[in-house]
């Protein structure tokens, strides 16, 4: 938008002498082979620069990340099976712990029963011995008693029959009281 | 258009929305078609961006990206992705070619909403060769891919015998529409936004309309910033479908 006046052909045909626009200067035809130059200029380079440059630069970008990204979850699928596997790992060995603990407690009370039952059986012969010799004992004793009652009482029977004035036979006392005792 | 040239004279009011638009030589008077003008500036800076974008940010490689290598990354995952799902798997080796239109196009748009810039996307000089671009293109690799087997795009063989000589013919008409509404959406979308934003501006001289004339520029260059993406959106959304027609010409 010049303000003073400029040189009618300077000006061309489409803008007037004041630098304003004669009708539409998108129809101005003298201008046309220098805008469609340059654009066919800058389009070349423009197409030059992303095909050769830019948009395989790009892409490249975009499949390094895409890799990447696949990489990554690759690898993080795989440190999961191996978590799962360690956890498998873990519980198996800990099964394993449980089933030996049982056992070895399984053993030691089998072991204990063992040792009880002989110490049982032992203590139940020295008892079953101990009665038997207690009984013999005991039968001697009882022995022993019925013969002291038949010598008390044959001595008894003997010492009656003499201080009732009677002439004490040995033989015939003894057998009174051996009948008088059987009955 | 509305240049009121004339009636300005010794008043403030003066539009002239459509002077943002001149190609002006940065060298010299005249304009050749080789002249250093503001269009060649400003496809300096679209290239110049498009490498930053693209070529330096994406310079560390980096697996975890940055800011800008996300944005790098992420434009060309649009892209891409749009391709692949329009066009198929046999549309992606033409990714490069698609991708450079985008880029060129947002970037042309995004740079011409600075203030004082030019927008070289503005003109129908720029998009009519982009839009005759991709129907060459089109036309040329749907005859290459599928011989005359291409012509059956305009047989549309799932409609009644009798219609498809009327179909034929407008689906002709269609083909050979495309690349004026290609070119024209994308360059009117643009300059009509540039131009009410310039009107909005010459309002602003005036003290009393002045606010409200700032709130529309602010309003109108939100919308703008939108305009700029979607319409470079659609430019190439429109280029992978008329791919997708030449590369699968069934309906």
């Amino acid at each position: 938008m010049a303000t003073e006046p400029i040189a009618a052909e300077a000006a061309g045909t489409c803008v007037d002498s004041y630098g304003s626009a004669i009708g539409m200067p998108q129809l101005c035809f003298d201008w046309f082979p220098n805008q469609i130059f340059w654009l066919v200029v800058t389009l070349v380079v423009i197409f030059l620069v992303l095909s050769r440059v830019a948009l395989p630069r790009i892409a490249a970008i975009l499949a390094e990340r895409t890799g990447t990204i696949t990489n990554d979850l690759a690898a993080a699928e795989d440190l999961k099976a191996k978590a799962v596997e360690a956890e498998e790992a873990y519980k198996k060995a800990l099964a394993d712990a449980r089933s030996e603990a049982q056992r070895i407690a399984a053993e030691a009370r089998a072991e204990i029963q063992a040792d009880l039952d002989k110490a049982i059986a032992k203590a139940d012969a020295e008892i079953a011995a101990q009665t038997a010799e207690s009984e013999k004992a005991i039968a001697e004793i009882r022995a022993g008693a019925v013969e002291s009652v038949k010598e008390v009482a044959r001595d008894t029977a003997a010492a009656l029959v003499t201080a009732l004035g009677g002439e004490a036979d040995q033989s015939t006392v003894d057998q009174a009281v051996d009948a008088r005792m059987k009955g | 258009m509305a240049t009121a040239t004339d009636a300005a004279e010794g008043s403030s009011l003066v539009f002239h929305p459509m002077d943002q638009f001149i190609v002006k030589p940065l060298f010299g008077d005249t304009i050749a078609w080789y002249s250093i003008t503001n269009v060649t500036l400003w496809m300096f800076f679209a290239i110049l961006a498009i490498i930053g974008l693209l070529v330096l940010s994406t310079s560390r490689r980096a697996v975890v990206p940055g800011r800008m290598q996300s944005v790098a990354e992420l434009s060309y995952g649009f892209i891409y992705k749009m391709l692949e799902d329009i066009c198929g798997k046999d549309g992606v080796k033409y990714f490069p070619y698609v991708m450079t239109l985008f880029m060129f196009i947002v970037v042309a748009n995004f740079l011409g909403l600075i203030p004082t810039a030019f927008t070289t996307t503005s003109h129908f000089a720029v998009t009519v060769v982009l839009a005759l671009a991709v129907f060459l293109t089109v036309t040329i690799l749907g005859f290459v891919k599928n011989g005359t087997a291409f012509l059956g795009l305009f047989w549309v063989s799932s409609a009644p015998l009798a219609l498809r000589p009327i179909l034929a013919v407008i689906e002709l008409i269609s083909y050979f529409v495309r690349p004026v509404s290609h070119s024209i959406r994308l360059a009117g979308n643009v300059m009509a936004g540039h131009a009410v934003i310039k009107v909005f501006a010459g309002f602003a001289a005036v003290a009393v309309i002045s606010p409200v004339s700032v709130l529309a520029i602010t309003a109108m260059y939100g919308l703008e910033v939108l305009v700029s993406f979607i319409q470079a959106y659609v430019f190439t959304i429109l280029t992978c479908v008329y791919l997708k027609d030449a590369l699968h010409p069934h309906h």
